[in-house]
């Protein structure tokens, strides 16, 4: 006789079910719930069940459902992690990607806030993208014990077909090593946006990588990009940061993680964080010579908002681009951190101003009084300007009210 | 024999309950009792002290002295909550006395009253006409109680006893502080509590009033929150209360991101109505995302160097640090939540008490319910015609008390935020379980996914129709949580009905039926 096991159970467990899961030689499926929902969700809770068990090829077996409210996508889910561990079945019972989830990202997108999410808990995924971080990780890494690992998988797939994203940039922190090329074919069919490959030391890692998702993309035949950051947690790595930012195609971005890399260099993790500034600064540089955005590591401590503010703001003044966050009230903090100052922005429109009113009078030269200003200085300016007018710092007709005063 | 009717709601109520013919709900504001109050008993100084001194030597005594017999009504009140013990000890004690099927008439219910579940089941308590919340309304829902509820909100239970339509044999008040003529408070003492206003209707209504308190001081006990005059017996006992569960947990600011979201949502379309300005009112509850509007409230109106004219409690903390900041002019104060309520209603003169008499009760000249100009309510569900339960859960279990909520609906601007599903199950629905508020007395719904307004709030739309909060329509909201969460079953339902709930004029404008299992 063979069982599983997949699921979360207790008193504090929301959203999320546990199933024990006893095939038997005959008997047909026999399905015990015990849920809050029962009366109101039961005879759905058993339908979806009985179909996931049904396409894995399920004919006989004992179920024990322990809900606390999940929906059908993690009923699946947890179904089809517990029938795994005694089936080899090639099946799978997957959602259908909703039309939601169908949108695409970019290169250029901002990334200043990205949210990690344990991998195996299905309850924060549902409300995450409200808080509207620019991305949202889903972690089968670090955030999920070594036990779960694969249950996790599952529960991830899903939450991409199943779970809205409200628009952020749909991202999965995969494992390290040869779990983490295993997990792509999880998340690569399913509109995944971006993937954190963890701990890197190793270019060559990055491009077998690669080619396991180009051999994915093929079979899936799967048009849009999936893009890649690297995240940098060791001495090596950061010695290496050029190289692997430049590794293969579609790395977007290139992030720090300074838990490890304190721990690999033997020191502690403080909050001026000055044993880790030249690993940031190296890691800065590489990124902006391979053209890509550098992503600082995440504050750890959820309920001090000023110091992750103090935090953003050294992060932005040493030239990164974004920073990850383990709590939703982060994400406003960090958007404001690295929000151009009243002073800047004044500044950056002074000078797209000009640079408008030069183009529009066909002079090729901006100049302010008598200051010329280089192209690439406006061009720094107009980005500035851009993401303020997309995260509603300024108006985008700010040119009318700014020529007004 | 019991029939049904419709009500105006187009609810099928009973024309009796509990044997008694009740009126059905004829719309807002539209039933109009003819007649006068009721009137307690006339009573002579002769047959009292002549030193004032009304002492009995126990709890027992004291219901001995009332006469306490079969049938009777017995009120309390729930300034205690969860720290009450006396309203188990008074039913301890008539268990003892073989005393059978009375009638309790508390404000509210806690679930340190899961107690006296035995003596619903042996026969001593035939009845409760009150809240009933957590086991007890479980074991009302598996239609195991002999009688039949009645929910009232706070004000509808003090029009029930000024109207004479409940009669109250033997109210119970536990004081924080009295002394032996009667006088009381609830500022001083172990169990302090603040005030007393929920025990209000009782002491001037009830045949015979009893004052239990565990800090008997000499006569006078000021402020006489409760008047001695109004009161037939005291007693001095150990202990009247558990003082760490008097001040509930529910008075901590949320952490919960998504409420907090909320919250930050519902304080900004405050802001971008035009509902924060000099001088504007507001009430805010106690739950953990009512305690974090009133904050952000704070925040808008210190950097907009506004004041609050007043603000209803519940005070507890956060709103006496407001106040005594000087953002907010009074407190009318209903029930206090923690200790730094008590202290402040102590320490501070325009920090007021006030009664279920002075803010809710419908069957008066103008209640201060309606003057408010933004109040903050929740609820288990709400329709798409904006009607809300605040008494069952969607699977039909009775669970929580009408506490103030009716009377609040009457304010300004009614605003229930809520999340859009709690544990899958959809807050939106297409028809209330339970109708406890009419849809047009409810104007605004803020979830954590968008914000529905009252189509009638024509002038809210108006003001809102460029911001960039997610206004939404309620039947959007409701597609969206269905999107999410799945259609749900009906529960199902017995005939049998285990409760009504009466709306603000003592009418019935729902009722609760017992549920399938």
């Amino acid at each position: 006789m063979s069982e599983g096991y997949a699921g979360n159970k207790g008193p504090k467990i929301k959203s999320d079910c546990h199933v024990t899961l006893k095939q038997q030689p005959s008997g047909g499926i026999k399905i015990q719930l015990k849920s809050k929902v029962e009366k109101l969700y039961g005879d759905q809770i058993k339908k979806v069940a009985t179909a996931t068990l049904n396409k894995l090829g399920v004919e006989h077996c004992e179920v024990l459902i322990e809900d606390s409210g999940a929906l059908d996508w993690v009923i699946a889910a947890r179904i089809e992690a517990a029938v795994k561990q005694f089936s080899d079945t090639s099946e799978t019972y997957i959602p259908d990607l909703k039309p939601y989830n169908q949108y695409e990202t970019s290169k250029e997108r901002d990334r200043l806030s990205r949210l990690y999410l344990p991998g195996n808990n299905p309850k924060m995924m549902l409300n995450a993208g409200i808080h509207k971080p620019h991305g949202i990780i889903l972690d089968l890494e670090d955030a999920v014990a070594p036990a779960k690992k694969h249950e996790a998988r599952f529960v991830v797939r899903n939450a991409l077909c199943s779970a809205n994203f409200y628009g952020a940039e749909r991202m999965v922190r995969i494992n390290q090593g040869e779990m983490g090329i295993e997990d792509l074919q999880y998340i690569v069919p399913h509109n995944v946006h971006l993937i954190l490959i963890p701990k890197v030391e190793d270019p060559e890692y990055i491009c077998r990588l690669d080619k396991e998702v180009q051999r994915l993309e093929a079979r899936h035949q799967i048009e849009k990009p999936v893009f890649y950051m690297p995240i940098i947690e060791s001495a090596l790595g950061v010695e290496k940061a050029y190289e692997i930012a430049t590794a293969c195609r579609n790395i977007v971005a290139l992030a720090i993680g300074l838990e490890d890399y304190t721990a690999d260099i033997g020191v502690k993790r403080t909050s001026t964080a000055e044993e880790s500034l030249y690993a940031r600064m190296r890691l800065v540089n590489a990124a902006k010579a391979a053209g890509i955005q550098p992503i600082d590591s995440v504050f750890s401590d959820v309920g001090d908002m000023e110091g992750l503010f103090e935090n953003v703001r050294k992060s932005k003044q040493l030239g990164f681009e974004g920073m990850g966050c383990i709590h939703p009230r982060q994400i406003k903090v960090i958007h404001d951190g690295f929000a151009p100052e009243a002073k800047e922005l004044e500044k950056s429109m002074k000078i797209v101003d000009a640079a408008i009113k030069a183009e529009a009078q066909g002079i090729g030269v901006v100049s302010l009084g008598s200051k010329m200003i280089d192209p690439p200085v406006v061009k720094r300016h107009k980005k500035q300007i851009d993401r303020a007018v997309r995260m509603g710092f300024i108006d985008k007709n700010w040119q009318e009210t700014y020529n007004q005063e | 024999m019991t029939e049904f009717v419709k009500n105006a709601a187009g609810r099928l109520i009973p024309t009796h309950i509990n044997d008694k013919e009740v009126v059905p709900f004829q719309g807002v504001g539209k039933y109009r009792p003819q007649g006068r109050k009721y009137a307690p008993p006339i009573k002579t100084v002769a047959d009292y002290p002549e030193d004032g001194d009304k002492r009995v030597a126990s709890l027992k005594d004291a219901l001995v002295k009332a006469g306490l017999k079969d049938g009777m009504t017995i009120s309390t009140h729930h300034h205690f909550r969860n720290g009450d013990i006396l309203a188990n000890q008074i039913f301890d004690i008539a268990a003892e006395m073989g005393v059978k099927d009375l009638v309790w008439y508390p404000s509210a219910s806690f679930p340190c009253h899961e107690h006296l579940i035995q003596y619903l089941e042996n026969g001593v308590i035939h009845h409760i006409e009150g809240s009933m919340n957590g086991p007890l309304g479980r074991f009302a829902s598996q239609g195991k109680m002999r009688g039949q509820g009645v929910l009232r909100s706070h004000g509808g239970r003090y029009q029930a006893v000024q109207d004479g339509d409940v009669h109250i044999d033997i109210a119970i008040i536990a004081a924080p502080c009295a002394d032996p003529f009667g006088n009381a408070n609830g500022l001083y003492g172990d169990a302090a509590c603040g005030l007393l206003g929920f025990a209000l209707a009782d002491s001037e209504y009830a045949d015979q009033v009893v004052v239990v308190t565990d800090n008997m001081v000499p006569f006078p006990c000021i402020p006489w929150q409760i008047q001695g005059n109004n009161v037939d017996i005291t007693v001095e006992v150990d202990k009247i209360g558990i003082p760490e569960k008097i001040v509930s947990g529910t008075t901590k600011v949320t952490k919960s991101p998504d409420r907090l979201l909320i919250a930050e949502m519902t304080a900004q379309f405050c802001d971008e109505a035009g509902l924060i300005k000099e001088g504007f009112s507001f009430q805010a509850g106690a739950g953990g995302t009512s305690l974090s509007i009133g904050i952000y409230f704070g925040e808008i109106m210190r950097k907009k160097g506004i004041k609050a004219r007043f603000a209803r409690g519940g005070s507890n903390q956060y709103l006496v640090k407001m106040f005594e900041e000087g953002l907010v002019e009074h407190i009318l104060d209903g029930q206090t939540f923690d200790l730094e309520g008590v202290r402040s209603m102590r320490d501070n003169p325009t920090h007021v008490n006030t009664s279920p008499f002075t803010s809710y009760n419908y069957h008066g000249k103008g209640n201060f319910a309606s003057l408010i100009d933004i109040v903050i309510l929740g609820a288990t569900e709400v329709d798409t015609n904006f009607n809300a339960n605040v008494v069952t859960h969607s699977d039909g279990y009775l669970l929580h008390g009408i506490g103030g909520w009716q009377n609040c609906l009457f304010g300004k601007t009614v605003i229930l935020p809520i999340p859009l599903f709690r544990d899958r199950i959809p807050v939106i629905v297409d028809e209330v379980t339970t109708l406890c508020g009419p849809g047009d007395l409810i104007d605004v719904i803020v979830t954590e996914r968008g914000i529905a307004v009252n189509p009638k709030r024509k002038d809210l739309l108006e003001k809102l129709k460029d911001s960039e909060l997610p206004i939404k329509t309620i039947e959007e909201l409701k597609a969206e949580a269905e999107e999410i969460c799945g259609k749900p079953q009906k529960p199902e339902f017995d005939d049998e009905v285990i409760a009504a709930i009466k709306w603000v004029d003592g009418t019935v404008i729902d009722v609760v039926r017992k549920i399938k299992e």
